[in-house]
């Protein structure tokens, strides 16, 4: 059977144009793909896709993959080119990501080249369960990405789509067809793309919004910049202070006694804590900061007063029954909300708050003495949880819910002499008390010491397991004091602390400490 | 309601002859069954061949109009059995399922019917689910079809090919009174492309016909002194008249090529890969020319010696492609050229790796080295030893491996499943760890975070029989999972019967979202919905009770974390002997979505009142320390950065996807997380009194917070 083939058939050096829909299950990367090969169909071109959906992909990562070329016109009634079924690495004209870090897997997987490959990524996050589950902040760099496409990419088309398929009121499959007909890589013309998507018929209006969106969107996007990693978080403008006469003065004197690099975030720290409680409270504030002051230089561009400024406004503003119930009835939270989910005007929003406060919330509101009594008798303490300590469902637009909240917001006033506000500020001066201490010794270890406040925050069990993480850091660097390198490890057991939420991490980073420690 | 409706497709499926039909593979698959006069299907869903029964149940109506009898089976042993039809009547018939899995449970049935042989075609349509997106054990149906010796089919992956393979395979079977598995690849299954359609046609012989004359032969009844004749049947009769049908009809195609010396023998379904590697090594090109000749074996048992041999004869060397292990093909080659003293090198498992898919690089480097060795001259330099440098060698793309996170599936935006494993973790908290059977389904995507649930998982409904060793005194019991899909397909009895007879002092948590969601939300004996054609609303409780479980607790509601959470503690602690099951019951929310927002946006066109439930998170309230997150995983449930200077980490936020299920609000209230939360009601047309009334409470509310803002000391 081989005789007959004696002499190289002459061949055909035709490659398919490829292209590959990296998407998470949801987003409709299937309709894009059913486009783009009725799209190629109608123009005469072969076109093939296949995609690895596993029927429960859901919300997971999945890759589809197309092939097509135009058929030769004098080809032989029934020629079909044969076609890969898979994404061949080195060979992919378009990587379309339809999420900026499922471009990034992309380039990992050596689908998008230098010589050969347009990538149209969507610049928004979907962020993935391990980012998202970190006590502290564990959301990937997108700007690894950025870096990776620029060095890997052909060509960089990159926008967020997500806001564009929200704006026009379409899916981001629509915005991803319309950036593909603008990269210009397919040699259709875009009506082309448009008549596929009334041929296909379904939510064409939408659709046809979205896809001119996303083709107007690539069109404008700059061929390499994508859009910039997440926005770097802007400090309060240093514009003049609003609200009544006492504050606006001692807001001026913010500017008249401190050193201009710490300026902007004490004016952010005075303005919570005075939301918090008052003007006097805001004394109380930037005498602390003055205390901190006194220890520091321009040296170091004040860093211990700018930390200072900050976590003191933190430890002093504290989440307490009366500041949730301001928080939660005031005028601009309504809009907030309001806008968040965006209602239209004429659409009436009823709002409800999901509580459960716990006997020590109450003892905690209580006058110290009062909450102490409590609490020193078990028992007590005990028959009045049971009472207290179930969920509470307030409606805050109701007439009802609002005036317990708005009334409960009131009695801040007496704050003062509560047990939580005793707890707080013991628990705050004892902080400063070491910081101080160390500063004279060890300025770095000092500034350390004030980050290490960052641990603690929740509520209820979370905020009793950052109590614990910061007690254990802060006696840790008790012991790592004098060591040249004592800041670099409180820095790290915080962030080692910020990796979990059981401090697995930390209990690690700890038994290191101790190592060397003896 | 499956998920994916094909009510537009199956349209094509009445084409005519002559005309192009376009489409993906398993309705290719669908209208090639039809063209061969079928005359009764069934089957079970599982990637990839969900969607075949999912398209088979949106063509019903065409199905009875051909007069083709469809059955869903209750499982894969149930599919097979039904071929008994083509046992004893001339009738053909074609079940599917994915495999091995499948296969697997269908095993009992498909070696009695290999056994005792069939008169009508029976052809067994296999989604190998291999490689790449596969949910299952790695491994191949060709194990199956050797040992009972069913001929396996792997066409090459394009439409024109399956659909003849189809109508070949039913040929075959008749011709050699054997069934026929057709194998197809998870990428073959959903490939799109084009064939020409022939007419449809009704079965000729059918099973009215069957049941008026009812046909008995003792001889081919799985029973000795039979079942010993059966055997040598197979042998002396059915597999030569396979080998002559195979060769007579070229089932298995042959492309010649100019470099004669060496040869490349493959399986049907990795044709296309291994062409793209020729063209890639310029040895051929995209209209199927190629410089090396090719073996394709589109019948990969039984294997055809003397095509084998013919192929093989004055070549230097030939490569054996195929994809995972053992190397069946690879070893039985080598016998029959040993046999007939043909000395030529066989290559295969010693270029291509044992096990694993052959992708597009495994593939060029494979052919490439066999090349290499076998006719170094027929490649140019660069193809020999290429040396363009990676990609993934660039610095800026290796340091992508820390960042990019790994994103596996999960349970959708509002799954009803979600609370159910929320409540787990708090009962953990409170009782500490205990050893979790998992079970196949959506509900397994709580092994990976945040939940981080479940130890083992043993097969599709075996999730409580695979806890049944733990049926010993102690302080902790062990908790299993089953869906409603595994509770259905076997596990009333293989778990539920399993656990009451033996008096398992265990907790099992029967997972009902309304649908066997996992393969695409098909309707099962408990499902809530209205079906024509099928019986549904089978509680799960009566079937548990029917089978003796006397601790049975029916939950409604899911979303009720704190009641979820309690009876998960009551189970856990009560003294009674025997299973404590606990059906945890709330629709999938993907259905539920897709059925219910219509009705809602069309309401509110129509100006009725509807109220919309979402959830969010007071920015200015949360701290950022994202336990609520730890305890949901729900897609709409994110983290943002504040423009807040003295918030170091992103803080909890719910998108506009949020369908307002709930699960937030109840599991910040349940595990005492934090005031954060609140859920807003969206009243579409309200009333003209409910406006009224919500003008006055705004009035009043208002002055309050503009009177408290204008006291205020400080504006933030």
């Amino acid at each position: 059977m081989n005789a007959e083939a004696a002499r190289p058939p002459a061949l055909d050096t035709t490659t398919p144009l490829a292209i590959a829909v990296m998407a998470m299950g949801g987003q409709g990367g299937g309709v894009l793909v059913d486009w783009i090969v009725a799209l190629c169909e109608a123009q005469g071109w072969a076109a093939q896709s296949t995609s690895v959906p596993g029927v429960a992909q859901r919300t997971g990562a999945t890759v589809y993959y197309i092939e097509a070329l135009p058929v030769p016109p004098d080809a032989p009634a029934g020629l079909r080119p044969v076609l890969s079924l898979m994404a061949v690495p080195g060979e992919v004209d378009v990587v379309i990501g339809a999420e900026f870090m499922e471009a990034g897997r992309a380039i990992q997987r050596g689908l998008v080249t230098p010589d050969r490959t347009t990538l149209i990524a969507s610049s928004h996050r979907a962020y993935a369960v391990v980012e998202k589950q970190a006590p502290g902040n564990g959301i990937a760099d997108a700007g690894a990405v950025i870096a990776a496409a620029q060095a890997s990419a052909k060509r960089l088309i990159a926008f967020d789509m997500a806001k564009a398929a929200e704006t026009s009121g379409s899916a981001i499959s629509a915005v991803m067809f319309g950036a593909l007909a603008a990269a210009d890589v397919l040699p259709f013309p875009r009506i082309a793309y448009e008549t596929t998507i009334r041929n296909a018929g379904i939510g064409v209006e939408a659709s046809l919004r979205g896809f001119a969106e996303g083709y107007e969107a690539a069109r404008a996007a700059p061929a390499s910049e994508p859009e910039p990693a997440p926005p770097e978080k802007m400090l309060s403008p240093a514009s003049p202070p609003v609200g009544g006469a006492a504050y606006v003065a001692i807001a001026k004197r913010v500017r008249d006694t401190f050193p201009v690099p710490a300026q902007e975030m004490i004016v952010a720290g005075l303005r919570r804590v005075v939301d918090f409680q008052d003007v006097a409270y805001g004394e109380e504030y930037l005498k602390l900061v003055a205390g901190i002051l006194a220890l520091d230089g321009a040296s170091k561009d004040y860093a211990l007063t700018r930390t200072a400024a900050k976590y003191i406004a933190v430890a002093m503003a504290y989440d307490d029954v009366y500041r949730i119930a301001d928080l939660k009835t005031r005028g601009s939270r309504f809009a907030r909300v309001r806008a968040e989910i965006d209602s239209s005007p004429e659409q009436l929003v009823y709002t409800t708050e999901f509580m459960h406060p716990r006997m020590d919330e109450v003892t905690g509101s209580l006058p110290a003495a009062l909450g102490r009594f409590i609490e020193s008798r078990p028992s007590l303490f005990r028959q009045l949880d049971r009472i207290v300590n179930r969920g509470r469902r307030v409606k805050t637009t109701r007439l009802g819910g609002f005036l317990m909240l708005y009334t409960l917001a009131g009695l801040k006033r007496f704050r003062r002499g509560t047990l939580r506000h005793a707890v707080e500020i013991q628990h705050r001066d004892s902080w400063l008390a070491r910081v101080k201490a160390a500063a004279a010794r060890d300025y770095d270890l000092a500034v350390e010491l004030l980050n290490t406040r960052r641990l603690v925050k929740g509520y209820s069990d979370t905020h009793a397991r950052g109590l614990s993480k910061f007690d254990r850091v802060m006696a840790a660097a008790a012991k790592l004091e004098g060591r040249s390198d004592a800041a670099d490890w409180v820095r790290r057991l915080r962030e080692a602390a910020l990796k979990d939420e059981d401090g697995v991490a930390l209990d690690g980073a700890l038994k290191t400490v101790d190592s060397f420690l003896h | 309601m499956a998920e994916r409706s094909f009510t537009q497709e199956v349209r094509s499926l009445e084409l005519q002859a002559g005309e192009v039909f376009r489409g993906e593979g398993i309705l290719a698959l669908t209208k090639a069954l039809l063209q061969s006069g079928v005359g009764y299907v069934g089957g079970y869903q599982g990637a990839p061949i969900s969607h075949l029964m999912d398209v088979l149940s949106d063509a019903q109506g065409l199905l009875s109009k051909l007069g083709v009898q469809f059955s869903v089976s209750a499982s894969e042993a149930a599919a097979a059995a039904s071929l008994a039809a083509s046992m004893m009547y001339p009738v053909r018939g074609a079940v599917t399922f994915k495999s091995t899995v499948g296969t697997n449970v269908a095993s009992d049935a498909l070696a009695n019917l290999a056994s005792s042989g069939v008169i009508g075609g029976a052809l067994i349509i296999i989604g190998e689910d291999y490689g790449e997106g596969s949910s299952i054990m790695q491994e191949r149906s060709h194990a199956f079809a050797m040992k009972s010796q069913i001929w396996l089919l792997d066409p090459r992956p394009d439409l024109p090919s399956i659909v003849k393979a189809v109508e070949d395979g039913f040929e075959l079977s008749e011709a050699s009174n054997t069934p026929v598995m057709l194998e197809l690849r998870i990428r073959s299954c959903h490939v799109h492309g084009s064939f020409i359609a022939k007419d449809n046609k009704r079965p000729a012989f059918t099973l009215q016909q069957a049941l008026e004359r009812p046909v008995r032969d003792v001889n081919r009844i799985v029973l000795p002194p039979a079942s010993y004749l059966q055997e040598k049947e197979k042998i002396e009769k059915r597999w030569p008249a396979a080998v002559e049908f195979i060769k007579r009809r070229k089932l298995n195609e042959t492309f010649a090529g100019d470099l004669s010396e060496i040869g490349i023998a493959l399986q049907g379904g990795m044709y296309n890969g291994v062409m793209r590697a020729l063209q890639r090594l310029g040895l051929a090109d995209i209209w199927g020319h190629t410089r090396v000749p090719l073996y394709v074996m589109n019948v990969t048992y039984p294997l055809i010696d003397d095509e084998l041999a013919e192929f093989c004869v004055g070549k230097r060397a030939v490569l054996i492609v195929e994809e995972g292990q053992p190397d069946y093909i690879e070893q039985a080659v080598n016998t029959i050229l040993r046999r007939r003293g043909i000395n030529t090198r066989i290559h295969g498992k010693d270029v291509l790796p044992m096990a694993g898919e052959y992708t597009a690089d495994v593939m060029l480097k494979g052919v490439r080295d066999f090349i290499v060795g076998a006719a170094p001259d027929a490649l140019s330099d660069a193809d020999r030893a290429p040396n363009e440098p990676a990609i993934g060698d660039d610095p800026r793309v290796k340091a992508l491996a820390g960042v990019v996170p790994p994103r596996p599936p999960g349970f959708c935006t509002g799954c009803p499943e979600r609370p159910i494993f929320a409540a787990m973790k708090l009962v953990e908290k409170e009782l500490g760890p205990h050893h979790v059977a998992a079970d196949i389904g959506c509900h397994l995507f709580s092994i990976l975070p945040p939940f981080n649930i479940g130890a083992t998982t043993m097969g599709y409904g075996l999730g409580p029989a695979s806890a049944a060793a733990f049926n010993v005194p102690s302080q902790k019991k062990s908790i299993s999972f089953i869906g409603d899909g595994g509770f259905w397909h076997n596990g009333l009895t293989t778990s539920i019967g399993n656990a009451v007879y033996n008096k398992h002092d265990g907790v099992i948590v029967v997972v009902d979202n309304y649908y066997s969601s996992a393969t695409g939300g098909q309707d099962l004996l408990s499902s809530r919905a209205d079906n024509t054609t099928r019986s549904t609303k089978h509680p799960i409780t009566k079937a548990v009770e029917g089978v003796g479980a006397t601790w049975v607790r029916q939950i409604d509601r899911t979303y009720d974390v704190a009641k979820m959470r309690d009876t998960l503690k009551e189970a856990l602690t009560t003294r009674e002997p025997g299973p404590k099951v606990i059906v945890a019951s709330s629709e999938c929310m993907l259905n539920r979505q897709r059925r219910e927002k219509p009705l809602f946006n069309k309401a509110v066109k129509g100006g009725q009142r509807m109220v919309r439930e979402r959830y969010g998170v007071d920015e200015d309230v949360c701290t950022g320390d994202h336990a609520c997150i730890r305890l949901s995983g729900c897609p709409s449930l994110t983290v943002k950065h504040t423009d807040d200077p003295l918030k170091d980490d992103p803080v909890a936020s719910v998108d506009n996807t949020c369908v307002g299920c709930g699960n937030c609000g109840e599991v910040a209230e349940a595990a005492v997380l934090c005031p954060s939360f609140y859920r807003a009601e969206i009243v579409h047309n309200p009333t003209r009194l409910e406006r009224l009334r919500a003008r006055l409470r705004s009035a009043v509310i208002g002055y309050l917070q503009r009177r408290r803002a204008r006291h205020s000391p400080a504006l933030s």
